[in-house]
């Protein structure tokens, strides 16, 4: 029998680490979905579709600059010594994701507004008829639509993955000790984007299109979260140990009926079924995709905080 | 809390003493990630000795911009050697307390209701003056009892020998060392004293029983404990909570409470009939052995086995292993040794065990302690003599108490007799926590003319006075020398640091001013204390000016063992170590130590132990911010096995009930196996009911509360607590 | 340069507290914080106990976690003594180095800024012992450097049976308890 006392009673530390409340998951949600929608548009506008699916690559642009903004302002929230968040752009430190993570933000930003000049929403035309002339000009050169889609892929991978690493660094947290927390969030957020996507899109074939994408996305998610445990339950003690606080312990709820049933599963099951006709398109299953999407940061970042080296 | 105010985040400049090369050191400014101190700070240092608790160990302050910053162990110190113990590094929080009494107070409405009118100094005292002089003109003046705790309650103990008083009394004898010092007295002739003789950091052998060094945070003796520990000295621990000093300890020996006497008494057989014992010493020195001999004979290992629980052959073993390294094994005396009424016996048999080691007066056992000679103040009349003598202990019940006794003084104020008690002036001791039994305490007040209370804070003491006076923290007051005798010889001086924050006046201050609204200017010849402390100082040939520098003079070493030179003399009425105690015998008390059973916790009780914690001394320091966050309750200790059984959680807070039905606030359960299934224990000090100790209010329970029952020794009339039984109640 | 450690006497510690009120009023750390603790480990079965006091804190560790995901470089090694130490004026407050240490020795200061254990560099920078070593009464703490092998320190753990706590954790950590 073991009895372990401290004398230790630091805020936000003790009895357990709660650094992270809502504002990292939502902020992490956010930014993968943000990255799905940039590989997604990027790869429309790469391979030309843009044009012949207009109007999913009209909206996404602005609708990512809009939630990528959420996403910062909640990161924002979440710092203690705000005033000195500039600090993030006077260094870059190689090997600290965060500042990976603080620099690619500052280039997605241009490249959204790259992608959003080259099919600008219909709204900002009518205050701003420039634009369109603008973006005219770049449809002439096929170069540029292509270019900025490879951007857009590139940061959004970039971007996608980060999230992911930003707390597999954190090797105090056996959880996050896993290099598979990257593709995970990254294809987390390509299935949420392709699900939002598919939500928006008012085209019943690019709704198709995106539900189609959305499965082997969430195909691949299972697959990642199988691997992801595995790699965990055959390491250390103390990384089973993490693991099993999403399998059996008090993220166990959490995790199977509203990460891997309602997140994954059920939507899975739905949009498959649907892609082949056999039920009604219906806009639950890509909802259910976005909410599981953000439980799956939420657990991960509490799950995670739980997760210790120390004995038990 | 201003001390532990948020810093500037950024502080231009550097620190004293960057060195160039240090600068090419990543980061341009050191301030943004070093410590507090900058350049420009103003810091000074002031020389002083402590009191947070009566060890009196030399500090010295440091402040920064004038403000109280830091303190830190005198080096030229011998008790701190340096090093503060953590309530007096903690000592900062007593002068920045945002719980002390600010002002002096007078009762607005019935005793025990907490309603005061702040008043000036003046009418404070010009009140107290004229309350006493009312109850001397119809009671005279032994109708006023005195009671203190600590150095500082010496200048008002002058003002009531000034006023004719006999009854002065400390609840530090008959409810903490009192048996113990008799114990030794009746044995070596000579008491163990403050601090104690022991010599921890010789022994090879330490013997605790239920003294928790470590725990107990006597700075000289935790320093020498570790010291011995550091060099491989055997500790034997006796406990029935696996203390701090169990953790470290060779044998632990986890004895069923209240059975401490039977196990001595078979350690002395032990050592006895396989004549391990010091024969030379015995036979040069003892008295009475051969009659001692015969009383121990039947008292074996396996005799004490079941009423001990503690098995014969560890019994055996560490005996021998006690006498293996006599002289240097010391069975220490403890300190708080008020359990079960039969202390001053098992103090006694304590003394024998170390007599028949032969370490008293030995390296590694008891060395012989000496002071620097410095007169007292030599300009007083002399003191009136009393009409009648002390009230505490009428023709003489119990006989060989040697001080005066508190339990005394309130039985006295109950019952009249022998004559009655109307007053109390009571200097820093927060009687209804030092003493068994609140209600008893109570009503004895109720039955006063007059309650005074000197304090620093409103504690449950001051809430029942109809005067309370505001004295200043040790910080901000000079007191009297310390020169308290002890292995090396020394003089301290206690200095101002600080100003007080408010209205708060000294001791002497107070002291003074009410001897002249009594009338007894005269036995205040000086005006300010530094005349008393100069004139002091001078009769030793030392100065004021260079205490208030230094702090601390240290004497000439004087021997301190009988190989080097002390005399083997030992003042009994024999002259020798009395193993028969004929003293004992005429006043009809065992002339060696007997095993008597107490009596057993009903089925579902617990016996209730309690003890200290490093951070914090007695009831005094839970207001103090440091220190309440190191730790701001107790906890109950139960048995993890009996938490189980009756399905306490840890952390769950539970309410204690004794045996007369005295239900205690609520109290986090701590359940481990660091204690025995028929005991809990908690740290005292915690549970305070007064509102103006609003930091400890309702921070966890009070042992005093639940030891409404104490049994007297019959032998000089201490109480004994560890008599009271508990049970658990939902919180 | 000098490699900065501690060797701690877990046979002498009390687990008294008096390293942790020393550090309180010495960095004059804000109520309701601490930048050191103890611990106490208690294994077995009564009265057969195993008992460890540790006294805690930032292990300014060889591989320091807390510098590497540091976006700002404000946790940072410093030259001297290789000490972790915080650039309070370049930390953003994002707690990455919060999250990333296995010893959870880090918090966030009242004004916003990741705050820990600086060794007292203030102090050994003036040749003192930081200020939990100076006040032990038990004197159960080491300061110096571990580099250096006539430091008390490299002799202490040359000579004494040690560990150092989560090693696993692959951080090298630098205080190194005796036992």
């Amino acid at each position: 029998m073991l009895e372990l006392t401290t004398t230790r009673a630091n805020p936000m530390v003790d009895p357990s680490l709660q650094v992270w409340g809502w504002e990292i998951p939502v902020y992490l949600f956010l930014g993968g979905l943000v990255a799905g929608m940039m590989i997604l548009s990027g790869y429309l506008l790469f391979s030309g579709r843009h044009q012949a699916h207009g109007s999913s690559t009209a909206f996404v642009p602005a609708l990512s600059f809009v939630l990528l903004s959420l996403g910062m302002a909640a990161l924002f929230l979440d710092l203690e010594h705000r005033a000195f968040v500039w600090r993030l752009y006077t260094t870059f430190e190689p090997a600290s994701p965060m500042s990976w993570g603080s620099w690619i933000l500052i280039l997605v930003y241009p490249a959204l507004a790259a992608a959003l000049l080259v099919r600008p929403p219909a709204p900002l035309v009518r205050r701003s008829p420039r634009l369109a002339t603008l973006s005219g000009r770049l449809l002439d050169r096929p170069g540029w639509p292509r270019a900025v889609g490879v951007a857009s892929i590139v940061l959004g991978v970039l971007l996608g993955i980060y999230t992911g690493v930003l707390l597999s660094a954190l090797g105090a947290r056996p959880l996050w000790a896993s290099g598979l927390l990257g593709p995970l969030f990254l294809v987390s957020g390509l299935s949420t984007a392709a699900a939002l996507v598919h939500l928006l899109a008012g085209d019943p074939q690019e709704r198709v299109l995106f539900a189609r994408a959305d499965n082997v996305f969430l195909g691949i998610e299972l697959l990642l979260l199988g691997l992801f445990l595995v790699g965990l339950l055959s390491a250390t003690e103390v990384h089973a140990r993490a693991a099993r606080l999403l399998l059996d312990g008090p993220f166990g709820a959490l995790f199977w009926v509203g990460v891997v049933g309602l997140g994954i599963l059920i939507p899975l099951g739905v949009q498959i079924a649907a892609v082949r006709h056999r039920v009604q398109h219906t806009p639950v299953a890509p909802l259910l995709v976005l909410g599981g999407g953000l439980l799956l940061r939420y657990v991960f970042v509490a799950a995670g905080q739980l997760s210790h080296w120390s004995p038990p | 809390m201003a001390i532990l105010s948020r810093r500037r985040f950024l502080q231009v400049g550097s620190v004293a003493g960057a060195g160039a090369a240090l600068a090419a050191a990543r980061g341009p400014a050191w301030d943004r990630f070093l410590g507090p101190a900058a350049a420009g700070d103003r810091i000074e240092t002031v020389p002083t000795y402590c009191d947070l608790c009566f060890w009196k160990c030399g500090a010295i302050a440091t402040k920064k911009n004038g403000r109280l910053w830091k303190l830190e162990g005198n080096p030229e110190d011998p008790l701190s050697r340096g090093r503060l113990c953590p309530r007096g590094t903690g000592g900062v929080g007593a002068h920045f307390d945002p719980d002390r009494l600010t002002a002096p107070l007078v009762r607005g409405k019935r005793r025990g209701e907490e309603a005061w009118v702040e008043v000036t100094w003046d009418e404070a005292l010009e009140r107290v003056a004229q309350g006493l002089a009312a109850i001397a003109a119809e009671h005279g003046p032994e109708a006023v009892a005195f009671f203190s705790h600590g150095i500082g309650g010496n200048f008002l103990k002058h003002t009531f020998r000034a006023f004719g008083t006999p009854n002065f009394v400390a609840p530090s004898y008959a409810q903490c060392r009192g048996p113990r010092d008799i114990g030794f007295q009746l044995t070596f002739g000579e008491e163990v004293g403050t601090p104690e003789r022991t010599d921890i950091a010789n022994a090879r052998c330490l013997v605790l029983i239920g003294s928790h060094l470590g725990e107990n945070m006597h700075n000289s003796q935790v320093q020498e404990f570790a010291e011995a520990i550091g060099a491989g000295a055997s500790l034997i621990v006796v406990d029935p909570r696996h203390s701090v000093a169990a953790s470290k300890a060779k044998h632990y020996l986890p004895i069923k409470p209240g059975t401490d006497i039977a196990l001595l008494l078979a350690w002395m057989n032990v050592l006895v009939a396989e004549e391990l014992y010091d024969r030379e010493l015995v036979a040069s020195h003892g008295f009475g052995f051969d009659a001692f001999r015969a009383e121990v004979a039947p008292w074996t290992p396996e005799w004490a086995y079941p009423i001990t629980t503690i098995d014969p052959a560890t019994i055996r073993e560490t005996a021998r292993e006690m006498a293996r390294h006599r002289p240097a094994t010391l069975v220490h005396p403890g300190r708080h040794v008020t359990w079960y009424g039969d202390d001053a016996q098992r103090s006694r048999a304590v003394a024998l065990l170390d007599a028949l080691l032969g370490s008293w007066g030995r390296r590694g056992g008891f060395y012989y302690p000496s002071s620097v000679p410095v007169p007292k103040y030599g300009g007083y009349p002399d003191y009136p003599r009393a009409a009648r003598g002390p009230v505490d202990n009428p023709g003489g019940r119990y006989p060989f108490a040697d001080l005066g006794l508190t339990n005394g003084i309130r039985e006295a104020t109950l019952t009249g007799e022998p004559y009655p008690i109307k007053s109390w002036f009571v200097y820093a001791t927060n009687l209804l926590q030092a003493m068994p039994n609140q209600e008893e305490t109570i009503r004895a007040i109720q039955r006063l003319d007059l309650l005074v209370v000197v304090d620093t804070h409103p504690s449950e003491i001051a809430g029942w006075a109809d005067v309370v006076l505001p004295e200043c923290s040790y910080l901000e007051r000079y007191d009297d020398l310390n020169t308290e005798p002890f292995r090396e010889p020394f003089v301290s001086l206690r200095q101002p640091v600080v100003e007080p924050p408010t209205d708060q006046k000294p001791n002497w201050w107070i002291a003074r001013e009410l001897a002249v609204k009594l009338g007894l200017e005269r036995y205040y010849p000086w005006r300010e204390v530094e005349e008393y402390l100069e004139a002091r100082l001078a009769g030793a040939g030392l100065s004021l000016a260079e205490m208030k520098r230094r702090g601390v003079f240290r004497g000439a070493p004087a021997p301190l063992y009988f190989d080097d030179g002390v005399p083997m003399e030992f003042p009994t009425p024999t002259g020798k170590i009395e193993f028969w105690s004929p003293q004992l015998a005429a006043a009809g008390f065992d002339p060696v130590p007997r095993f008597r059973p107490h009596e057993e916790p009903p089925p579902g009780y617990f016996r209730l132990l309690s003890g200290r914690a490093p951070v914090h001394t007695f009831a005094r320091t839970q207001t103090n911010p440091i220190l309440a966050e190191a730790m701001p309750e107790n906890e109950v200790w139960v048995n993890a096995d009996v938490a189980r059984r009756l399905g306490l959680t840890a952390g769950a807070r539970v309410r204690l009930r004794n045996q007369d039905g005295v239900v205690s606030a609520p109290v986090p359960v701590k359940a481990t196996e660091r204690i025995r299934t028929d005991c809990v224990y908690m740290v005292h000090g915690f549970g305070h009911t007064a509102p103006g100790l609003r930091r400890a209010l309702g921070k966890g329970a009070s042992d005093a509360q639940l030891m409404t029952r104490y049994a007297v020794d019959p032998l000089m009339g201490a109480t004994g607590t560890n008599v009271n039984f508990v049970t658990f109640e939902e919180a | 340069m000098a490699r900065f450690g501690m060797v701690i006497d877990t046979l002498r510690c009390v687990g008294c507290m008096d390293c942790v009120v020393a550090c309180k009023t010495e960095n004059e750390v804000p109520e309701g914080f601490c930048r050191d603790w103890i611990t106490t480990e208690v294994r077995g079965k009564f009265p057969t106990l195993t008992t460890e006091i540790r006294s805690e804190r930032c292990n300014h560790c060889d591989r320091p976690p807390c510098v590497t995901c540091c976006p700002t470089g404000a946790s940072h090694v410093e030259d001297f003594g290789r000490l972790v130490l915080v650039d309070r004026e370049l930390c953003i407050g994002c707690k990455a180095c919060l999250a990333s240490c296995p010893y959870d020795a880090r918090f966030i200061h009242p004004e916003g800024y990741a705050d820990k254990c600086t060794f007292c560099v203030h102090r050994v920078r003036e040749g003192k012992d930081p200020a939990c070593v100076a006040v032990c009464p038990t004197r159960c703490m080491h300061f110096g450097d571990l580099d250096d092998p006539r430091s008390e320190v490299a002799k202490l753990l040359a000579s004494r049976r040690h560990h150092a706590l989560l090693p696993e954790a692959g951080t090298r950590p630098r205080i190194h308890f005796l036992t």
